[in-house]
């Protein structure tokens, strides 16, 4: 019936230009609705995002609330696209705010961090995704999901994508936990800053640049992280090309990085499977490998006891990547054979000129799980050694961590 | 019954129009509400129009030496302090104001900035009030016949167009703060906290507000003689390109770049009591910069402005690298003119 009048029709479309044109609207109250909403919010109140998909050209702001939850009605159903953002660079910014929740939505797209949130107690991040789509890019935002000064942090369930930095960043906070989530396409899949008492664990992290970092940077407040564990994650074919913009420590990160310690002592990495990373499965390395100046007299750069232990390493004789210096090294020592686990060998006595003290190793591998390169990075890398006896443990009984029976 | 004469209805005339005028001209605010008032008005700080900007009794005008740049925006600051109370000094922090106090700040543009006399657009005025649960930061924006300004928590925008100082029309898409972006710039430990009228920026300069305020005695606990502090005026006569380069960065960036406040996360601290170093930049590298770093390598290399994140995002005009984050969308020439000679002489 409709089909035969064209008078009918040409209304029908001019009704469903009007519900496009109310819907776009609409749309557009959005960003003024939810940030009211959130201003005017009481401690303990909730606020609903519901099904649909939203363009927003701000970022949204929440702060010195206790007890708040924002939540949407799932990871793929309530969608905030930051697109063409206007003003401010994050999606999310919570500051100040204690027992706060963030769940069940997704953050696309945003100019810069896709949720940041700083100076929070008890912040979680409950079944989030934050991406950037298309082509991973230098221009896409830095993190993903971005703690930074909080503490009791629970990333669980997320997933995050295409991150030019990192794609869950926890920076300079303490106890955290970031499990059962998905990172991939980041320059870094995850990563640990400058942290203390962090578990990272039941996570994915692939085809990144470098699957799971673990750094201790110099210059800020927060000194040394520490205390962490790094275990039963799948680490894969993190060989994506890096795509930092240059300047950030990650730019240094080489293409084929499975997990990187970076200057941070007490890190235990133990039954993670490590699999397909072309440069390196582990790396233990000290500041001093990124040649940057140091500044900070507090600051230590040499990492010291970390545990590597159960993990499942594997790696088929392939080229490390040309395009970093220290996969160039690889390569140049050892060819296609490049030895999964790598310790730049970089201590005070080395530093010095002199041999390594091999009583006080700084790694400590329970069991050979693969082979392992100490590199002697002070000294030119004059004298390699592979597999050495005094880093390896094998003796009956395994310690017990404190992630044991999780 | 009271029969009332003539003379007592005079008199009773008299008093009500007396108190009239001395209730319209005292503030309002000492019903020491919580709470944002609706209108700009409401508060009394001000005498007849408010585009006159009068201050009403207990409302003090005040200029700083070096003010934060805020898209060329003009600013008219005052502050006032309930009856009877008084600020007290600090060396380096804002004066400590007491409970009830209010600063307020109209940001308006001249039509024409070569003509003293050409007429002001008023935009938005900022309170700021300290309440009994500490401050509270209230956007006011102003209405097209310019008589009065409404509260706004979301804060609003507008695009404004003036003639600058050479004669070049200048336009700019102006956007006041949300209620929680205040606390972007206001912020110390989590708090919000006033971030202008500290010693270094009210003394030394055209008026002396320290010494005007402890005269008056509205202001406690200064030292006698300040004639030894540190001024920092940025385009005082014969002052150095290191104290005005410091002086400009502690203005526009301190109160954020400190360790109290929210780029504390950056390492980098530009508050004028960090001494010129790797704190404040030389040779640092960036912390969570991400394509703030614009692949530079240092947040300041000495010589090389070009080759510095900290000029590139004072220079830049996006919305993801420049610096600062809000209150400015168009970069400040004459503050980058400064900042590029001050790390072309650095060593």
């Amino acid at each position: 019936m409709i089909n035969s009048s064209p008078i009918l029709r040409c209304a029908f479309t001019l009704l469903l230009s009007c519900v496009v044109a109310v819907l776009a609207k609409a749309q557009n109250e959005y960003q003024q609705a939810w940030q009211l909403a959130l201003l005017g919010m009481e401690d303990g109140d909730t606020l609903h995002l519901p099904e649909g998909t939203y363009t927003l050209t701000e970022s949204l702001l929440v702060d010195g609330y206790d007890d708040v939850v924002v939540t949407g009605a799932g990871m793929d159903k309530t969608i905030l696209q930051f697109e063409g953002q206007k003003a401010g660079s994050e999606g999310f910014k919570v500051s100040n705010c204690n027992r706060f929740t963030m769940k069940d939505f997704t953050i696309l797209n945003t100019a810069g961090d896709a949720i940041k949130t700083q100076m929070c107690d008890q912040i979680n991040f409950l079944n989030l995704e934050t991406s950037w789509t298309g082509k991973p890019k230098s221009t896409n935002g830095s993190y993903g999901l971005y703690p930074v000064q909080c503490t009791n942090v629970l990333i669980d369930g997320c997933k995050a994508r295409g991150a030019s930095d990192a794609g869950i960043y926890v920076g300079q906070s303490n106890k955290v936990i970031v499990r059962n989530c998905t990172a991939i396409e980041n320059v870094a899949g995850i990563e640990i800053e400058n942290t203390t008492n962090a578990m990272v664990y039941d996570n994915l992290a692939e085809n990144n640049t470098g699957g799971i970092l673990v750094f201790d940077l110099p210059g800020l407040i927060k000194k040394r992280g520490g205390h962490i564990e790094v275990f039963r994650n799948e680490v894969r074919s993190n060989n994506l090309k890096n795509f930092a913009p240059k300047g950030n420590i990650v730019a240094q990160v080489p293409p084929g990085t499975g997990v990187m310690v970076l200057a941070t002592s007490d890190v235990a990495i133990h039954r993670n499977t490590i699999v397909e990373n072309r440069t390196t499965s582990i790396a233990v390395v000290s500041y001093y490998i990124t040649e940057l100046p140091i500044q900070d007299d507090a600051y230590e750069p040499i990492p010291h006891e970390i545990t590597i232990d159960g993990n499942k390493i594997e790696r088929k004789h392939q080229w490390p990547t040309f395009k970093n210096k220290i996969g160039k090294l690889l390569a140049f020592k050892f060819g296609r054979k490049v030895p999964p686990i790598i310790y730049d060998g970089i201590t005070e006595e080395t530093l010095a000129g002199k041999d390594l003290d091999f009583s006080k190793n700084a790694v400590l591998l329970m069991g050979k799980q693969a082979d392992f390169a100490v590199l002697d990075a002070a000294r030119k890398f004059k004298d390699i050694l592979i597999n050495p006896p005094a880093f390896i443990y094998t003796g009956l009984d395994s310690p017990i961590y404190d992630s044991f029976g999780l | 019954m009271i029969r009332l004469g003539y003379n007592t209805y005079i008199s009773v005339g008299l008093f009500a129009g007396l108190s009239w005028l001395l209730v319209s001209h005292r503030p309002l605010v000492e019903s020491s509400t919580e709470k944002p008032l609706k209108l700009l008005s409401d508060y009394g700080l001000f005498i007849g129009d408010l585009t006159d900007m009068v201050p009403a009794e207990n409302v003090l005008p005040y200029e700083l030496n070096t003010p934060l740049f805020s898209d060329y925006a003009h600013k008219a600051r005052f502050i006032y302090l309930p009856e009877g109370t008084q600020m007290a000094w600090d060396p380096i922090e804002v004066f400590d104001m007491p409970q009830g106090a209010i600063i307020v700040k109209h940001f308006y543009y001249k039509a024409d900035e070569r003509d003293p006399d050409s007429e002001n657009r008023f935009i938005e005025t900022r309170i700021l009030k300290n309440t009994s649960k500490g401050w509270k930061a209230w956007g006011y924006w102003w209405n097209d016949e310019q008589t009065d300004a409404a509260y706004k928590a979301l804060g609003g925008k507008t695009d404004v167009t003036w003639t600058d100082v050479k004669g070049k029309i200048r336009e700019v898409h102006y956007e006041s703060p949300n209620q929680f972006q205040c606390k972007s710039c206001h912020s110390y430990n989590g708090k919000i906290k006033p971030i202008g009228p500290a010693a270094r920026q009210l003394h030394g300069g055209k008026v002396d507000y320290v010494g005007n305020w402890v005269e008056t005695g509205v202001l406690t606990g200064s030292p006698a003689d300040h004639s030894t502090w540190p001024v920092m005026d940025w385009k005082a006569e014969g002052v150095t390109v290191e104290v005005a380069a410091r002086a400009y960065l502690d203005a526009n960036c301190g109160y954020c770049h400190r360790h109290e406040g929210p780029a504390s996360t950056s390492g980098l601290f530009l508050h004028n009591k960090y001494p010129t170093g790797p704190e404040t930049g030389v040779l640092k590298s960036p912390v969570a910069a991400g394509k703030g770093s614009g692949g530079r390598k240092y947040d300041i290399l000495p010589g090389k402005p070009e080759k510095s994140i900290l000029y590139y995002r004072m220079k830049s005009n996006d919305a993801a690298v420049r610096m600062p984050e809000v209150g400015r969308s168009i970069a400040h020439e004459e503050g980058l003119a400064l900042i590029k000679q001050w790390i072309e002489e650095l060593e």
